[in-house]
């Protein structure tokens, strides 16, 4: 067999199932590039530890930490206690952010109501989410170390308030490659301003880079440098790459570096991806009914929603993990109108991304997560609607296969202060998140400066009692 | 230094057949025992330790785990064989097993003796003794190889060995050119050849800007702070500091010493205070409202594990929370190191140019002629001053300092602290406006005055007393608000008067507050006029801006207060203008005392030259000697002429153009204690830990006390780990793998090097040449090893896939700034600047609207644009994508050891980035002007160009069969001639003599897939 002839029978078994590793073995060792990935982290069809109940997830990040007493958790006593001091023995050892901890009580601004057989309470400023209640497994007593906002995404997206570690989606890159031929295996979608933690929030960290999440960018090219020079049509571009690829192969003959076939299928992907991409953002071929669905008024403009119907789009197209992130949610002030906003731009295509799933039948083996950073104060900041940063609880909301349907799990204090019951640290969540997708989280490790790192540090229990 | 071996067989086979402890049984030890059974005592089960002779073989109560030449009585041969799953170790549960070949090695290594030693990084290098003749690298290569059953590839051909030279050394590839020359060159000899070229390209500034950047790697240097806000940060002075210090070979140890502690060398110069921003170049969290003690600490983790990647190769952070696992470190021992690091400032310094250094010391010089002058008007100026002071104290109302109960920026964005002078001092994200409030209790007394100390403090900009871009500050209204008891009412009181020891001349704070007529700044009285817009501003300019100050405002009666009586002192600050706060002019520490003294008119002396003057003489600096020699020339009426022309020469005292975050040691009532921090929790404090080194790392004859001795203790010639580490990084960075593979890590969980008397010859020489990076480059690149072919034939490649054993050349797609430079160097486009500020790259729009705070970027425009990659500006939460792609780190945290991956989008990036779209457009003019008149010339010239080697047969007709398809499409208008060739319509430009607009075009075709060769962006 010629090299030549390698290459392409290489390519016939397709072998860069997964998208974004090196790992094209080429007949000549095909553990060549262990410097990267040691041998025993290389992939062959992913490394669970036991069947998953889940195959790919949609990660809502609704960053700026959003309020748990204006949308999932009822606070009755403090609509009564509105204006008072919180009793001072809650206090001790207390840091807010900006507040001094002895502001008065704020009660909760909208009404909440309880739906669906579950009879699950939440706030009326989520009209659509809340006809789903009976799909979700709300969780009431979330809570994190961090304090500030972008240690604190960190923290949530990668176990660490220090930058510098993989994000949950790496990680589960990582464990079980990518699905998709033509696209990444993890995306990243944005509306909203950027969040406080960048682009660490899906980072690759100390894995190789191939796991770190890529944006679909809702303006201009969807992926970076997608579009060709201005100028080349599609065979200028289709000649370019042969030429490319001969000139390699001759390369590839001359010194056959395992490398050099790594590169021209890397090539080609990266020809296929200039196809796949806008294909993908084209939402001509979606109905009428589905925008409706959706409350998409505009196709073209990329919002909270668009990025709702995006995700589905790719999970179809076999991408593993997806992650909206939607900055938006920091309401020191205004606490009222920007909750209603907010509330108007998300519920209706996070509810839409559930029906639409479940209707498709992939709710079953998908997960939907929603929730923000940490949660509010129930002490008001400024005049009387505003609340500050609060990392004792917040409520954080999954949905999808492998959780209990319309169940509520965890309970705060009557003023939505402490955890009173069953508390969950974002550890926890994260083990639990694993778990689901067929890892301990105590063995999906990575080797890095003589440390094996786990995305849950030593800490984190899954929740069982949430799972089916 | 090293200890020399002999030189014999059984040394470089490594001792065939008999088990060594650190080659056999360490990796064992610390795969699967040390977790429990480690240096962690913590952690330690059953109180037993494997890490040490003594642990092992300790008496357990009858028994012990290791019993040298005795398996049977041994426990641990015993567990580890147990068939119960309660005793089998390493225990069902962790996961881990022993395989027979490893138990048979345990038990082997028992039977000797059970010998320990040393894990072999800790042990310091040696260098073999060497045959006389031939190359000391080769010699210790051939032999392994040899055992190996292996030789080296034959020697690489010159044009491909001149490409690697300049890659290696310049960053950059030679001209065609520049390859002929070296081609001649080596055929009459190739060692002087080579020799020669090294030598030529070394004296190259490029030089060292290529090798710059594994050091801004590992320094995670960034032009931003990082966090959410993620504002701009002045460091580049840095970046040209290690630019400058490779170009002159400053010796490896030099280059360590003074990044750590270069402000603590005798009479430090700008420039060793500068390399102090090694250790400043981390994240700083600018985030509303957050505890800045908290980010503080943060940052010296981040400054350890720093030091540890870089120059330990050392993992701390492991024992930031517990004793390290594997490695003999405990967390005493971290953060005996860590205290070395604590003592200091966050500081920012000016820098000034070479030319204003000059003015500069001109200046001084002058002033001290014309000091002297005076000193010869009143030869008794010694005495003069002493009654000087004397009459000053004389007249001095009694000052009773405030202890202020409370002390609260208003909405919570900063957290004042009080330190334990009374004075307040404000940290974290400065903003535009802001008020602060202060209470206390002074007691009974009556109050006729204020008194108003803006005080320096190292941790803000130059030492502030602001906080602003250039450490001022303006105060917009001070109040005073009195309540008979802490349940009463606040009362405003009345001011009538303030005045201060120096006040700018009045006038707008900036050029466009001047336009809109707002914002002015001046006298002490702008304090008390009831309007925010006017404000004190104590600038003394260039000379004598940072400097501490006073103001005292006078009541309008005196204010009569009880026991019970509360005083609030309010400063409103609000004058600032940048919407990123950069512009503040909020105080950063402030003091405040009252006395009951009639008030005077009496010009308050120069505050600087007061507080010098409080302190015993004894403990007065030199620096108080000048600040009271000013003050009191300043009140001499017959000296007013000289004055005058003091005033004059020191007005033309240069403003610096640029500053850089650096180190700087705290005064002594401001020294910082460091504590154990318990879980590595910076509010967590245990018991006090004094600065120390780990035992298990090299002694010094000097028990390092101060951050300067810790800096020489870790540039010592006796650190097992320093120079071993840096010829790794170097040898890393020139084979793409290091001989140790982990360059982070050379612990004992890091893999053994394949070559370790390699490893630590090239250690032991670096260290006799005299840590100098250019010898040690010198001696690698002149090795047959390193000049060996890199093919790699199909066998090789099987038996030795990473080229672990260095029977071929290295070959590896080359990092992100070479693969950039590269192209910007083949076109023609690559702008030769050395140093400077870091220009902004093209970014995708939908990149710059997707930040958390918006980004001023301003988009470099041609030659700027076209420099080398070192100098893109770096923002840690938006990160180049083209570097990215290529596997840059984004300077988050140390970064020694890049990853190398493949991915489509590293495709996309030099097939359609603008830059390198522009490359290509640029490489096609050039290949028309430079390749001769036919396209198979110019097809071999473009070759050339990018790879230093003529083309193929097959490679040419590839090239050509797209040219001529090419041309036919454009010449029937399938394809734009305009858009392709020139980037747009009417953009033509001048083309070489005898081609056409249509070359132009077809050829950038061509251009844009040599750029994307993989031949062209790798280093073979």
């Amino acid at each position: 067999m010629t090299s030549k002839d390698m290459i392409r029978n290489e390519f016939a078994k397709g072998v860069t199932r997964r998208w974004f590793l090196r790992d094209c073995g080429v007949g000549i060792g095909a553990t060549a590039f262990t410097s990267l990935l040691a041998q025993d982290q290389l992939l062959k069809g992913g490394r669970t530890h036991f069947p998953p109940k889940i195959k790919r997830v949609v990660y809502l990040f609704h960053a700026g930490a959003p309020s748990h007493l204006e949308l999932f958790d009822p606070k009755p006593e403090l609509t009564k206690r509105d204006g008072q001091l919180p009793p001072s023995e809650l206090l001790k050892d207390y840091r807010a952010a900006f507040i001094n901890p002895n502001s008065k009580l704020l009660g909760p601004k909208f009404t909440f109501s309880p739906h669906g057989q579950s009879g699950i309470e939440l706030s009326d400023m989520l009209p659509h989410t809340s006809q789903l209640t009976d799909d979700m497994c709300l969780i009431r007593s979330m809570h994190t170390e961090a304090v500030n906002h972008a240690p604190a995404q960190i923290m949530l997206n990668t176990g660490s308030q220090q930058f510098g570690r993989p994000s949950l989606g790496a990680w589960m890159l990582y464990g079980l490659g990518s699905q998709s031929r033509n696209l990444p295996g993890y995306v990243v979608l944005t509306s909203a301003k950027g969040t406080s933690g960048g682009a660490s929030n899906y980072g690759s960290g100390f894995l190789p880079t191939e796991y770190g999440g890529i944006p679909f960018r809702g303006t201009g090219d969807p992926v970076l440098y997608l579009s060709n020079p201005k100028g080349y049509d599609s065979k200028a571009q289709r000649d370019s790459l042969d030429t490319l690829n001969e000139l390699n192969q001759i390369g590839f003959e001359q010194s056959p570096d395992p490398e050099i076939t790594a590169r021209i299928q890397a090539y080609e992907t990266a020809y296929r991806l200039q196809t796949s991409a806008p294909e993908l953002m084209d939402l001509k071929q979606e109905s009428q009914e589905t925008f409706d669905l959706y409350g998409i008024k505009n196709p073209q403009q990329s919002n909270y929603a668009r990025n709702c119907l995006l995700a589905r789009r790719l999970l179809e197209r076999g991408v593993s993990f997806v992650q909206l992130f939607h900055e938006a949610w920091d309401q020191h002030g205004n606490l009222t109108k920007d909750i209603q906003k907010n509330c108007q731009e998300t519920d209706q295509g996070t509810a839409a991304l559930l029906i639409d799933l479940k209707r498709r039948g992939m709710l079953d083996d998908t997960l939907v997560i929603w929730g923000g950073e940490f949660g509010r104060t129930p002490m008001v900041q400024g005049g009387n609607d505003g609340r500050d940063h609060h990392n004792r609880c917040f409520s954080m909301w999954l949905a999808g296969g492998g959780v209990k349907k319309g169940f509520v799990y965890g309970e705060t204090d009557e003023l939505g202060f402490n955890i009173a019951r069953d508390p969950v640290h974002v550890h926890d969540l994260n083990a639990t998140l694993l778990h689901l997708l067929g890892f301990n989280h105590e063995r999906l490790t990575y080797r890095y400066q003589g440390r094996d790192f786990r995305l849950t540090d030593v800490h984190g229990k899954v929740l069982n009692q949430i799972l089916v | 230094m090293g200890v020399s071996v002999a030189f014999h067989v059984s040394f470089l086979s490594g001792g065939l057949g008999a088990v060594e402890f650190g080659r056999d049984v360490l990796p064992i030890f610390s795969e699967k025992c040390f977790q429990c059974h480690g240096p962690d005592e913590k952690n330690r089960k059953a109180d037993l330790r494997l890490d040490t002779m003594e642990g092992a073989t300790r008496d357990l109560g009858g028994y012990a785990a290791v019993v040298p030449g005795n398996p049977g009585q041994s426990t641990l041969i015993d567990r580890i064989e147990h068939v119960d799953p309660d005793e089998i170790m390493p225990p069902p549960d962790s996961e881990l097993v022993l395989n027979a070949k490893e138990k048979l090695l345990l038990r082997e290594w028992i039977e000797m003796g059970a010998p320990f030693e040393d894990h072999w990084a800790f042990l310091p290098p040696q260098k073999l003794t060497l045959p006389n003749s031939g190359h000391p690298m080769d010699a210790i290569v051939a032999a392994r190889l040899d055992r190996e059953g292996l030789s080296f590839s034959p020697p690489a051909s010159a044009g491909i060995l001149c490409r690697r030279l300049y890659l290696d050394i310049i960053g950059i590839p030679p001209t065609p050119t520049e390859v002929d020359a070296f081609v001649a060159a080596e055929k009459v000899n190739r060692d002087q050849a080579v020799k020669d070229l090294s030598n030529r390209l070394q004296n190259s500034a490029q030089f060292g800007e290529r090798w710059a950047r594994p050091w801004l790697d590992v320094a995670r240097y960034a032009d931003s702070n990082g966090f959410e806000k993620d504002l701009a940060r002045e460091q580049w002075a840095w970046r040209d500091w290690v630019i400058q210090a490779i170009n002159n070979d400053k010796p490896y140890n030099a280059f360590l010493i003074e990044q750590i502690a270069g402000d603590l060398l005798p009479d430090a110069t700008q420039d060793q205070i500068i390399a102090t921003g090694f250790l400043r170049n981390g994240m700083v969290n600018e985030e509303g409202a957050i505890v800045p003690e908290q980010f503080r600490i943060e940052g010296l983790f981040d400054r350890m594990d720093c030091v540890g990647k870089a120059v330990l190769g050392l993992s701390l952070q492991c024992a930031q929370c517990h004793s390290h696992k594997f490695d003999p470190i405990t967390q005493d021992e971290y953060y005996g190191m860590f205290a070395f690091l604590n003592n200091t400032h966050e500081a920012q310094s000016w820098v000034y140019s070479k030319k204003q250094l000059d003015q500069i010391q001109h200046i001084q010089s002058k002033v001290e002629d014309l000091e002297n002058k005076i000193r010869s008007v009143h030869p008794d100026w010694k005495t003069e001053i002493t009654h000087w002071e004397a009459s000053l104290q004389a007249n001095h109302p009694k000052w009773q300092t405030l202890d202020f109960h409370e002390h609260v920026w208003e909405g919570g964005l900063n957290h004042p602290t009080q330190l334990p002078d009374h004075s307040v001092l404000v940290l974290g994200h400065p903003t535009v406006g802001g008020s602060m409030y202060l209470v206390a209790r002074p007691g009974e007394t009556t109050v006729t005055e204020l008194r108003l100390e803006a005080l320096q403090h190292g941790d803000h900009p130059f030492g502030g007393p602001g906080r602003g871009r250039k450490g001022l500050f303006s105060i917009g209204e001070l109040e005073i608000y009195q309540r008979a008891s802490a349940e009463a009412d606040w009362e405003k009181v009345a001011l009538k008067g303030a005045r201060a020891d120096f006040a700018t001349e009045e006038r707008a704070i900036s050029h466009e507050a001047e336009k809109e007529k707002r914002s002015l700044i001046g006298p002490a009285a702008f304090m008390i006029d009831g309007n925010t817009k006017t404000g004190w501003m104590p600038d003394r300019g260039p000379v004598l801006r940072h400097t501490d100050s006073v103001a005292v405002v006078t009541l309008s009666s005196p204010l009569k207060l009880t026991a019970e009586s509360e005083l609030k002192i309010r400063l409103q600050l609000h004058q600032g203008e940048s919407a990123d706060g950069r512009d503040n002019l909020q105080l950063g520490r402030v003091r405040c005392s009252i006395t009951d003294t009639p008030p005077s008119d009496a010009p308050l002396p120069d505050h600087a030259a007061w507080l010098a003057m409080e302190k015993p003489i004894a403990e007065r600096t030199q620096a108080d000697f000048r600040v009271i020699f000013r003050a009191w020339r300043n009140s001499l009426e017959d000296c007013s002429e000289i004055n005058t022309e003091i005033v004059a020469l020191e007005q033309n005292y240069p403003e610096a153009e640029t500053s850089v975050l650096s180190l700087a040691e705290p005064p002594t009532d401001l020294q910082r204690v460091t504590y154990f921090l318990d879980r590595g929790g910076w509010n967590r404090p245990r018991h006090v830990v004094e600065p120390h080194v780990p035992t298990a790392l090299h002694a010094t004859h000097n028990t390092p006390k101060t951050r300067l001795d810790f800096a020489r203790w870790l540039a010592s010639d006796a650190s097992p780990l320093t120079a071993r580490v840096q010829v790794n990084r170097v040898w890393q960075s020139i084979f793409g793998v290091g001989l140790v593979e982990t360059a982070e890590d050379f612990g004992t969980r890091a893999p053994r090097p394949e070559h370790q008397a390699l490893l630590d010859w090239l250690a032991v020489d670096f260290m006799e040449k005299g840590w100098s990076l250019k010898s040690l480059i010198r001696t690698i690149v002149s090795s047959q090893v390193y000049q060996q072919d890199s093919k790699c034939p199909p066998e090789l490649a099987e038996r030795d896939p990473q080229n672990r054993l260095l029977a071929r050349g290295p070959r590896f797609r080359m990092d992100a700034e070479s693969i950039r430079d590269t192209a910007l160097s083949i076109s023609g486009l690559l702008h030769e600047r050395i140093g400077g500020a870091s220009f902004h790259p093209p970014v995708p729009q939908s990149m710059l609207d997707y930040n958390y705070f918006k980004v001023d970027w301003h988009e470099a425009q041609a030659p700027e644009r076209y420099r080398r990659s070192l100098y893109m500006f770096r923002k840690r939460s938006m990160p180049d994508p083209v570097l990215t792609t290529f596997d840059a780190p984004n300077g988050d945290f140390a970064c020694a050891r890049r990853m190398r991956s493949n991915t489509p989008l590293a495709a996309l990036t030099p097939l359609n980035e603008p830059v390198f779209v522009e490359a290509s457009r640029a490489l096609s003019l050039r290949i028309l002007k430079e390749g001769g008149t036919t396209d198979a010339s110019r097809a071999d010239y473009g070759f050339r160009l990018c790879t230093g080697r003529s083309s193929t047969a097959s490679e040419r007709d590839a090239l050509l069969s797209l040219i001529e398809k090419q041309r036919s499409r454009l010449a029937d208008g399938w394809l734009s001639i305009d858009q392709i060739g020139f980037g747009g319509d009417d953009k033509r430009t001048e083309l070489p003599e005898g081609t056409t607009p249509q070359d132009a075009a077809a050829w950038t075709i061509a251009a844009r897939v040599l750029l994307n060769m993989d031949a062209t962006l790798t280093k073979f």
